[in-house]
């Protein structure tokens, strides 16, 4: 064996990747060569030093409680998105009540005109809805964005929507018009409950 | 051991905050260690080794269970390292330098405080030493040795930990040992 084969056998047997042969080669020729042999204690003592530089350091104290007060928050929302794929029929039930609540919410702000449920013998006045004397309105009636004046009957229940039902103070016409009602009168001006009334109306399709 | 990470990785994947916080736990020091051989100083290594946490956190996903957890993290911290050395290139010879005197500051600085005995503050002063020559080592060979002798990892997952192949962990090895050789023969 030669010197540079001998070198190469060093690292082989340093790494424990030598076989028994190689290593009896290895041995063999530092003894009769002061280089190699030099040489190799230079790289055994390079080795323990290095091994006793690798007892572990220890990380900064707090080292742990500050990695998790930095973990990003859209960590969160893919938090959210692995419940949603876990729960689909609570998620569309949820994507259903955020569809319909802004939906609904939109055509709270956009549509500000009177709206009635039934047309038929009723006078629209701007705003006003009114059933004439004498008119009897067969079933429920919802009046939207706007005041309903019953003057005769309504033969069902009444829903009126951002609206009032028209009080006339001589005549204490409110409390005849709640008389001139058959069935539940409901007054709906706080958004929430409109928007309720509306999913209401929706989901009893 | 090994076992357990997987179970609690199981859960982080799961959405358990607290899960991730063991894995933290377990596994900072060796992280610290890692990237505090690459860079050199302490600020930095804090720096970089709680990036790797956050990228293993947010990456758990990709994580593959049938693999060893240590291997992916190890590598997430290396690549971190060897990236932040890489910015700081232009005056990387002389920033290793500053960087391995720092330690050595650091380290006798900690056996003034500490008022050790003699012995330890010397073996201190050569444990800072060492620090200092691994530090003078070019990144490709420092990276093999600093893994080599951290938790007895085998070649074959230094390889995969640094995407090598095999040989040439033997041959960056080798060439390491040698170039250390020269510098720490005389202590
Ligand atoms: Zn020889």
């Amino acid at each position: 064996m030669n010197c540079e084969e001998s070198l190469a056998l060093m690292h082989l047997y340093l790494d424990g990747d030598a076989s028994e042969e190689e290593a009896q080669q290895l041995r063999e020729h530092l003894k009769i060569c002061p280089d190699c042999n030099q040489h190799y204690r230079e790289l055994k003592q390079t080795e323990s030093l290095l091994s006793g530089a690798a007892y572990e350091l220890s990380a900064p104290a707090g080292f742990t409680a500050s990695v998790m007060a930095n973990l990003p928050k859209e960590k969160k929302r893919a938090g959210y998105m692995r419940w949603f794929r876990a729960h689909p029929v609570i998620t569309a039930a949820a994507v259903f009540f955020l569809f319909m609540f802004t939906s609904v919410l939109s055509a709270w702000n956009s549509d500000s005109s009177v709206s009635v449920s039934k047309q038929e013998g009723l006078i629209v006045e701007n705003d006003l809805v009114i059933v004439p004397e004498g008119v009897t309105v067969k079933g429920d009636l919802v009046v939207e964005n706007g005041d309903l004046d019953i003057r005769g009957q309504v033969d069902g229940d009444v829903t009126i929507i951002n609206g009032d039902l028209i009080e006339d103070p001589g005549t204490k016409v409110n409390m005849a018009s709640v008389d001139n009602i058959s069935g539940e009168y409901q007054e709906i001006n706080r958004i929430f409950g409109w928007a309720w009334y509306h999913l209401k109306e929706l989901v009893t399709f | 051991m090994e076992n357990i990470i997987k179970y609690h990785i199981k859960n982080v994947k799961k959405g358990d905050h607290a899960a991730f916080e063991e894995i933290v736990s377990f596994y900072q020091n060796k992280v610290y260690h890692i990237v505090y051989r690459m860079v050199g100083d302490s600020h930095e290594a804090q720096d970089i080794a709680q990036e790797a946490f956050i990228r293993a956190y947010t990456n758990i996903h990709s994580f593959d269970e049938n693999r060893k957890f240590s291997t992916w993290l190890y590598r997430i911290a290396t690549n971190l390292s060897i990236d932040r050395l890489r910015k700081k290139k232009p005056d990387f010879h002389l920033d290793a330098e500053v960087k391995g005197t720092e330690g050595l500051d650091m380290y006798s600085q900690l056996a003034a405080d500490q008022a050790l005995p003699e012995e330890e503050v010397e073996s201190m002063e050569l444990q800072s030493y060492i620090h200092k020559e691994i530090l003078s080592l070019p990144p490709k060979y420092r990276s093999v040795i600093v893994l080599r002798f951290l938790d007895d990892l085998s070649l074959a997952e230094i390889g995969e930990i640094l995407d090598l192949p095999l040989g040439t962990v033997k041959t960056r090895i080798h060439r390491g040992r040698e170039l250390l050789r020269k510098k720490l023969r005389h202590v």
